[in-house]
């Protein structure tokens, strides 16, 4: 199915991440954000609620960021796609709505514009501090997916992609955007609305009685239907059972745990995306996401022009980690270089992939800035000396 | 003789309100003398009695024994976080205008946790009515102290009794702007059950605090006897004052408690006041949600 026609603004544009972002979320068929103000993210909502009176859409802008988060989760079982926006310490306060919305398998988006924390740390600065946030925020094991765009186009591509993710697999998608990201300002090329592929989530439509909302098929992804439709479903985050009814039992509680983590864990190959290049041969690959990729690339021409063979790997979709292609990795390079805005979080996930089988190094940054090209420079030379 | 004379069962009358009620659930979890059932019977007859399509009435809970009400109403249901039943409410109204939400939930999740979202709700007047069972303690986690726990009272984070100020909770829905209060006990059950008519009736925030005895944690700590001493107790000290001002409605331990219908007035709801303006400033190019809605579903 394609985007509906109404709000897309096709053709070539001149705008940041963020407006873009709130661009790809009309085309994708969001109709529904609720968020709270917080640099340097509030430029997507300012354009949502500028854009919403003429495409038929509904921006609140809520008391916090808990409200916000579930907001659209009342807003999504009522038949919407919604999404909200936020950075570091929103995204801090939203972590039980990610739980919600992972137990109650809740389509919705979350948009994070990552600032340097902890706490309030740099507001109007650049991090990638918030991977394993994104991940692991929320209490208990459910699965969720996110995205890291390095640029405006991303930014419209993307937030379409993670609509369309969490339509599919009813999962809440993270778009996790940085500040850098955010704000640079970029041609951005919207297609016309026939040529933007668009998920919808299964609706049932079938007898009422005996209809279990929870019940999943083969794909793990139970159909959806909305509030006001006649089916007087239960919905909680309580355990469940297939009805949707509380149920206290360990049996239960693996059942549903068990397929809300393997929703994403069996479907994973479906959904990892990284792009590649110069891999073919390389003794260093370098693993990066979100701008941190762009920051790379001189470094590793530099590498290269001193003869150093170095593939670069950049992280499309970081959850689910495409751990497949890092074990294999692992087994044929030196050395794998993981430079991120941040003391150190995706390159955990580098290092249990590779198992030792290569020297993996971090190249940490606090966030505030970019990293310099020399610094991932260096680090790709002592990653392989004495190799 | 025939079986049929010894089947007891069959002779026993349904209950009235059971289409309303997820029987599969049932029996719930709420203890013997707990008024939450009782409140639960007088929304589900005003219910019955309100003429609304119960297809489009949804219920939202928070955590708490209230907020288990969602889960043995047969109606569209959601059982959220806690103190987030109203912006939950709050997302499915403006998604579906068409929808009959009601947020039931108790006196710490609304107005401790949830707090915020009460006030600014009022604020708004958005279209939802709150129902709110005021036990004056947090039952479920083992009856802590809660912003309704009255002065003097004790509570198991109060042993020594309770110093804090307590909320005038019709009192904090009006100033915030709330179009109806009403406040009730689990005593009066047909005041109740029209005053939630009402409610539901009422475009814009409406608001109903019943008071419900807890005899677990709240009556038995207090040494005020069983569930029905308290509702006794409800039944002496209770004063029916409509119109009454509500900062003269305070609720203290186990002092005279003014019931009625407090406020009943009209003001734009949030969606009235947003599709208004919108249509003021851009006329024709303004695309109302609901529009696209209907479309979308064509």
């Amino acid at each position: 199915m394609h985007a509906y026609i109404t709000g897309v603004l096709t053709g070539a544009h001149f705008i940041d991440g963020d407006h873009s972002c709130a661009e790809g979320a009309i085309a994708a068929g969001c109709r529904f954000v609720a968020g709270y103000p917080i640099t340097p993210s509030t430029e997507v909502v300012e354009r949502m609620a500028d854009r919403f009176p003429f495409v038929g859409g509904i921006f609140i802008q809520m008391e916090d960021e808990i409200a916000s988060s579930i907001a659209i989760q009342g807003a999504v079982w009522a038949g919407k796609k919604a999404m909200t926006v936020t950075s570091g310490p929103g995204f801090s306060l939203m972590m039980e709505h990610i739980g919600l919305a992972a137990m109650t398998e809740t389509p919705c988006v979350f948009v994070d514009v990552q600032r340097a924390g902890p706490s309030t740390g740099l507001p109007t600065m650049p991090a990638q501090g918030d991977m394993m946030q994104a991940r692991w925020g929320s209490h208990g094991d459910y699965s969720i997916i996110a995205l890291s765009p390095n640029s405006p186009q991303e930014c419209f591509d993307l937030t379409v992609h993670a609509f369309n993710l969490s339509e599919k697999y009813r999962v809440p998608v993270m778009v996790m955007m940085d500040e850098c990201v955010g704000h640079m300002i970029e041609r951005v090329v919207i297609p016309e609305a026939n040529k933007i592929d668009i998920i919808e989530r299964k609706v049932y439509e079938g007898p009422k009685e005996n209809f279990q909302p929870f019940d999943a098929g083969r794909d793990l992804v139970p159909m959806m239907v909305r509030a006001g439709d006649g089916y007087r479903i239960h919905v909680t985050g309580l355990t469940h059972d297939e009805r949707g009814y509380p149920n206290m039992s360990v049996s239960a509680q693996g059942r549903l745990v068990q397929r809300l983590v393997d929703k994403v864990r069996v479907n994973a190959d479906n959904i990892i995306m990284y792009k590649e290049e110069d891999i073919e041969g390389a003794d260093v690959v370098v693993v990066t996401y979100g701008i941190t990729s762009r920051t790379a690339i001189p470094a590793i021409e530099q590498a290269k022009a001193k003869g150093l063979k170095v593939g670069h790997l950049r992280l499309v979709v970081v959850w689910p980690f495409p751990e497949k292609r890092i074990r294999e990795l692992a087994g044929k390079v030196k050395s794998i270089v993981v430079p991120e805005l941040n003391m150190g979080q995706m390159v955990y996930e580098v290092e249990r992939c590779a198992a030792g089988k290569c020297n993996v190094v971090c190249v940490p940054h606090a966030g505030g800035t970019v990293h310099q090209p020399k610094d991932i420079l260096a680090a790709i030379e002592k990653s392989i000396r004495g190799k | 003789m025939p079986e049929e004379l010894y089947d007891v069962e069959a002779n026993i009358p349904a209950n009235p309100i059971e289409d309303l009620l997820r029987m599969d659930r049932i029996p719930h979890i709420w203890c013997p003398g707990c008024g939450i059932g009782t409140t639960v019977n007088c929304f589900a007859r005003a219910l019955q009695t309100s003429g609304l399509d119960l297809d489009k009435v949804s219920v939202v809970s928070g955590i708490g024994c209230t907020g288990r009400v969602a889960g043995y109403m047969r109606l569209d249901s959601f059982h959220t976080t806690h103190g987030r039943a109203i912006p939950f409410a709050t997302g499915l109204k403006l998604a579906n205008p068409e929808l009959k939400v009601v947020v039931y939930s108790g006196d710490g999740d609304l107005t401790a946790i949830g707090g915020n979202h009460f006030i600014h709700a009022a604020r708004r007047n958005m279209d939802i009515t709150v129902i709110l069972i005021n036990n004056m303690i947090y039952g479920m986690t083992g009856g802590q102290v809660a912003p309704t726990t009255p002065v003097g009272a004790t509570a198991s984070t109060t042993p020594h009794g309770n110093f804090e100020e307590t909320f005038n909770l019709p009192f904090l829905a009006e100033s915030c702007g709330a179009v109806y209060v009403a406040r009730w006990t689990a005593h009066h059950v047909r005041h109740l059950t029209k005053s939630i008519k009402e409610a539901l009736a009422k475009k814009g925030f409406s608001f109903v605090e019943i008071l419900a005895p807890c005899p677990t944690l709240f009556s038995r700590r207090n040494k005020l006897g069983d569930g029905l001493d308290q509702m006794e107790f409800y039944r002496d000290h209770s004063e029916i004052k409509n119109g009454a001002d509500t900062k003269t409605v305070a609720l203290d331990f186990q002092s005279k408690i003014i019931v009625g219908k407090f406020v009943d007035k009209e003001r734009p709801t949030y969606i009235d006041a947003m599709n208004a303006h919108y249509k003021a400033k851009f006329g024709d190019r303004y695309v109302p949600s609901d529009e696209i809605r209907k479309l979308s579903h064509a």
